[in-house]
């Protein structure tokens, strides 16, 4: 049988042969913000793989990177490396990578009705610090948790994981641009998030169930945890990962960050009259998840204005800049970058 | 997220979005519930811990 053949059977009547994968840049190809950040104590998105978000509360400090370092098959991977270590966690210690998930990209589910689907994670994951991990999954719409544990079995060794979560007949998703569904890859959990029984079926979110028997990352320093080839896939068998073109995978991670400064400044010329303010409307690359926080970048050139632009009229497909002229001049010109953030 | 100020900017005497620093960095957020930059800082202005000042 051909490897086609050998894939459309595996894949069968459960899922679709394109567009399986539910979470956006699991290859850890695209990093707009940047590669790496150093000193990471707190979460949010980083200078890091676009799309992958931190949760952090005093779990030590940590580098975090688009590594290189990849199993064959892919060219990166998120990558942790604790540069301050925290051996006695507080019981609100945690640190995490989670992806989280718009409800209209998972209608197909069927979330909280008899037709439940399964859903499959995989991903491959290599750290310097064996023992056991957690995975949790979390409808945000209705506060629901199913968490499952998987084991590093060798240090310092690319393994592939794969885990299934049985549907959920309780609480639809919302058909929206919201945050509906997160995936979480735990990595430090204090007493908050272990004191209870870990929660493996679906159940109402109690924090104490959702991270039960992680191990502490953060105990030493120069431990190291990488995570790559990552696909979310309704179903209970894992496919093969669903390589998507660079291109392809840029666009879906603009609809929720673009950053111009990479290759695409704003620029503006023409005459202007000193006292005058000037506007222009600019479109995003991609439209946006919803209506964007912008922030204005470097200034690259300008002449016959003075300040930062000011922004106005954003919405998810463009805003408009303002500057203020401060001569009377022609060819006057204005080029700056910017950054447009509508992330979950 | 840690947000410093807060201000609204205004055009035609109608607010349509927030001037904030966010983790130092100044910022432009539009009034929709959907940014989740929008979203904390309403939630910190139910809490009491931040105000936002009317536009200029």
């Amino acid at each position: 049988m051909s490897k086609a053949a050998e894939l459309a059977a595996l894949i069968g009547s459960q899922s679709a042969l394109s567009n399986r994968n539910l979470i956006i840049n699991g290859a850890m190809q695209v990093a707009q913000r940047g590669t790496s950040e150093t000193g990471v104590t707190s979460g949010n998105y980083k200078n890091a793989p676009d799309r992958f978000r931190l949760e952090a509360t005093s779990a030590g400090t940590w580098t975090v990177s688009q590594s290189t370092t990849a199993p064959e098959g892919f060219s990166n991977s998120y990558k942790f490396e604790c540069t301050t270590a925290n051996g006695s966690l507080s019981a609100d210690s945690k640190l995490s990578i989670l992806q989280r998930i718009e409800g209209q990209n998972l209608q197909h589910l069927k979330k909280g009705t008899s037709s439940a689907e399964s859903i499959t994670v995989s991903f491959w994951v290599r750290s310097s610090k064996t023992g056991t991990y957690i995975v949790q999954i979390k409808d945000q719409d209705n506060t629901r948790s199913y968490s499952q544990a998987y084991t590093i079995s060798s240090a310092n060794t690319w393994e592939y994981k794969t885990i299934t979560y049985a549907g959920d007949t309780t609480g639809a998703l919302d058909n929206d641009n919201g945050d509906s569904l997160r995936i979480f890859w735990w990595l430090v959990a204090g007493t908050d998030f272990t004191s209870g029984t870990l929660a493996t079926a679906w159940e109402s979110s109690t924090n104490a169930n959702r991270a039960v028997g992680q191990i502490n990352l953060a105990d030493t320093v120069g431990n190291e945890w990488q995570i790559t080839g990552v696909q979310l896939e309704v179903g209970e068998t894992a496919t093969p990962f669903e390589h998507r073109s660079y291109g392809d995978e840029l666009a879906r991670c603009q609809r929720y960050y673009e950053g111009s400064e990479l290759s695409n400044p704003i620029s503006w010329s023409g005459d202007v009259t000193n006292g005058n303010t000037y506007w222009d409307v600019i479109s995003y690359t991609v439209e946006k998840r919803a209506s964007p926080t912008i922030t204005i970048g470097t200034e690259f050139a300008k002449n016959g204005f003075s300040g930062t632009p000011s922004t106005s009229w954003i919405r998810e497909k463009s805003f408009r800049a303002s500057a203020n002229s401060n001569s009377t001049t022609n060819g006057a010109y204005f080029v700056f970058a910017f950054t447009a953030d509508a992330e979950l | 997220m840690n947000i410093t100020l807060a201000q609204y900017t205004a055009l035609d005497g109608i607010n349509e979005s927030i001037k904030a620093t966010i983790d130092g960095t100044e910022t432009s957020v539009p009034l929709d519930p959907a940014n989740r930059h929008y979203a904390e800082i309403m939630r910190q202005v139910a809490a009491g811990t931040l105000t936002i000042a009317d536009a200029d």
